[in-house]
């Protein structure tokens, strides 16, 4: 780098032309990005906020409708707020939930010493399931009449819940599924405990702390930042919480799919409705696109504050580039 | 990240032979910790296990509450394949999943590079934007592309509207690759310039070499991002069957076959065992992957 401004410097006429030159090469190997960026995020955001204003059933020509569509999303689309207010159940829950059990796990993997690499892998698997096929297995192992669970339940004397069929049992379900694939945390949290330096927890037992302690005093502080990205890149991802709660209402509710089937959503009793569906649900089952537009335009403010927290220094992603 | 998983494991400071009750107190520690693993790895893999031993059930079986099989069903899995479609949706998983890595790859690489390794004006606020499309749910601009593929482009009932795109750069590869990009030391970048090469060459010769563990976690990552999606196949392929992929495909199996477990949970295993072989095969680039796109850089 230095030598090829030494020599730029000797020339200088050849300054300006050199910069040309680098903002070609810049340009260039960007392209691929600035073409994706404007095609495929630009022009359908702006064109999302165009539609949001406008009456288009995708036959007739769009009209102008002010803020109809707003005010049917907020006020009288039924699905909107049963929505908003699962996706803040899932928030508190199932968000806490995960973190607080990839903890755990992470905890119990550095802690074991025989066998490690077999119990690594083996916790990491489920991770890896596919959205659709893990949902499926769990319709099946949770449905209430020939299910392993709720039969091993039975057998034990549990009262056996409804799971998928009972609003009030639909989304803990979910929230189980949801801890199976819990993979990713557990990885996370592991390297971040193995980097905790030992030297802190040599000096803390010197103090006589208890293993709690410890934990509060030693472990806590120092792998903060993590939980904060687990914490916030979980709530990101409920927001986009998709596939599992519509296969999982569709499989309970059976639904047979096929080119142009209709389905309630969010069986049983709304229980599963996610933001995300209610996109579908507007756009592509009843051919509202304008009303789509408005719910998919909250989602994109909520999905954004929330990853504006992940772009601050502490407890974001690492951003510095050199 | 990559010691992850062989950082050898810490052993506790060692028992002084005067110390007894030290000693019997660690091995209730290990049986404690071990007790509990058992216990999570039942958890963890149970699942499976159901699953796989309904897969093998006889019809009349599956509908009782048996967890284990009377006899052993290896023709369910024949069935399956014999399933009308079943081997076109792995065929389109495979072209959807297959093109969409090369593709996300070739385009994702010069970006990342610029991104980690060229001083420009608004490098940062391009990687702010890169992280934003990656956090950016779907669904949020999907209207407008529906009609853009669908009502100009005429391209419903294909997977050419998932695929395409991916020729233009994936931000969540972007970001991982530009993440271990960082990590490759500017002197030698720097040096294959004093060596006369220039910026692709350097990328070609130097840089990609360097990065194939980075590469090697984004290919696998976009390989199961589109084995596992189902809102896009929902969205453009669902109209004609032709085009469904397995993701897709799987649903509608349960469908057709409605009360019969026993070939769903066979369909189901058939869709999960391909990702988890080809993690046995590249579990170090996998785990790499998740750690990188961490918090650490």
């Amino acid at each position: 780098m230095s030598i090829i401004t030494l020599a730029s410097k000797r020339r200088s006429p050849g300054l300006a032309a050199k910069q040309r030159k680098q903002a070609l090469r810049t340009l260039a190997f960007m392209s691929p990005w600035l073409i994706g960026f404007a095609v495929f995020f630009a022009y359908p955001l702006i064109s999302t906020v165009y539609f949001s204003f406008m009456h288009y059933d995708g036959f007739k020509a769009p009209t102008w409708s002010g803020t109809k569509n707003w005010t049917y999303v907020f006020e009288h689309y039924p699905y909107f707020w049963p929505a908003l207010r699962n996706t803040l159940w899932l928030v508190v829950v199932m968000v806490t939930l995960r973190v607080v059990f990839g903890l755990g796990v992470g905890l119990l993997i550095t802690k074991i010493k025989t066998g490690a690499g077999v119990f690594r892998t083996l916790f990491y698997l489920p991770y890896l399931a596919p959205p659709v096929a893990a949902t499926m297995a769990f319709a099946f192992l949770l449905n209430p009449g020939t299910g392993p669970v709720n039969s091993i339940l039975e057998k034990v004397g549990i009262p056996a819940p409804g799971w998928f069929n009972d609003p009030t049992w639909s989304k803990p379900a979910l929230t189980l599924l949801a801890l199976w694939g819990i993979g990713d945390l557990m990885v996370i949290f592991m390297a971040a405990l193995l980097d905790v330096p030992q030297e802190q927890y040599e000096a803390a037992e010197l103090d006589g702390a208890s293993a709690w302690q410890r934990f509060r005093y030693v472990t806590l502080p120092n792998i903060s930042p993590i939980v904060m990205f687990a914490v916030v890149t979980g709530v990101i991802q409920t927001m986009q919480y998709y596939t599992q709660p519509l296969i999982a209402g569709k499989v309970a509710s059976g639904v047979i799919q096929g080119a142009g089937t209709q389905f309630e959503p969010g069986y049983p009793e709304k229980s599963t409705l996610t933001l995300p569906q209610l996109v579908y649900n507007l756009g592509f089952q009843r051919f509202d696109y304008g009303s789509a537009c408005v719910v998919a335009l909250v989602l994109f403010v909520l999905s954004m504050v929330f990853t504006a927290f992940l772009m601050r220094r502490r407890g974001g992603l690492n951003l510095a580039g050199d | 990240m990559a010691q992850v998983l062989d950082k050898p494991v810490q052993v506790h400071a060692p028992v002084s032979p005067a110390e007894r009750t030290a000693r019997r107190r660690s091995l209730f520690e290990w049986i404690a910790i071990h007790s509990l693993g058992v216990a999570a790895a039942l958890f963890f893999t149970l699942p499976f296990v159901f699953v796989f031993l309904t897969s093998l059930m006889s019809d009349s079986q599956a509908l009782s509450r048996d967890l284990i099989p009377h006899t052993w069903e290896w023709a369910n899995y024949k069935k399956v394949f014999d399933t009308p479609g079943f081997l076109t949706w792995w065929k389109n998983t495979l072209i959807y999943a297959g093109l969409g890595t090369v593709l996300t790859v070739v385009s994702s690489i010069p970006v990342a590079y610029a991104l980690a390794k060229f001083r420009f004006r608004g490098r940062s606020l391009a990687l702010m934007l890169v992280i934003s499309m990656m956090m950016l749910p779907p669904q949020v601009i999907i209207i407008p592309m529906y009609l853009f593929w669908a009502k100009q482009l005429d391209l419903s009932g294909t997977l050419w509207p998932l695929i395409i795109p991916m020729a233009f750069g994936d931000a969540f590869s972007i970001f991982l690759l530009r993440q271990f990009l960082l990590t490759i030391p500017n002197e030698y970048v720097d040096a294959a310039k004093v060596d006369g090469c220039g910026d692709l060459r350097t990328l070609l010769k130097v840089v990609i070499p360097m990065a194939k563990p980075g590469i090697a976690a984004v290919a696998l990552f976009q390989f199961f991002y589109a084995w596992n999606d189902y809102f896009g196949p929902q969205i453009y392929a669902s109209e004609n069957p032709g085009a469904w992929t397995l993701s897709y495909g799987l649903e509608s199996f349960k469908g057709a076959h409605h009360t019969d477990w026993n070939l769903t949970m066979a369909a189901t295993v058939l869709v999960m065992a391909p990702v988890i072989l080809v993690f046995f095969f590249a579990q170090k680039a996998f785990v790499e992957g998740v750690t990188l796109t961490g918090v650490k850089g």
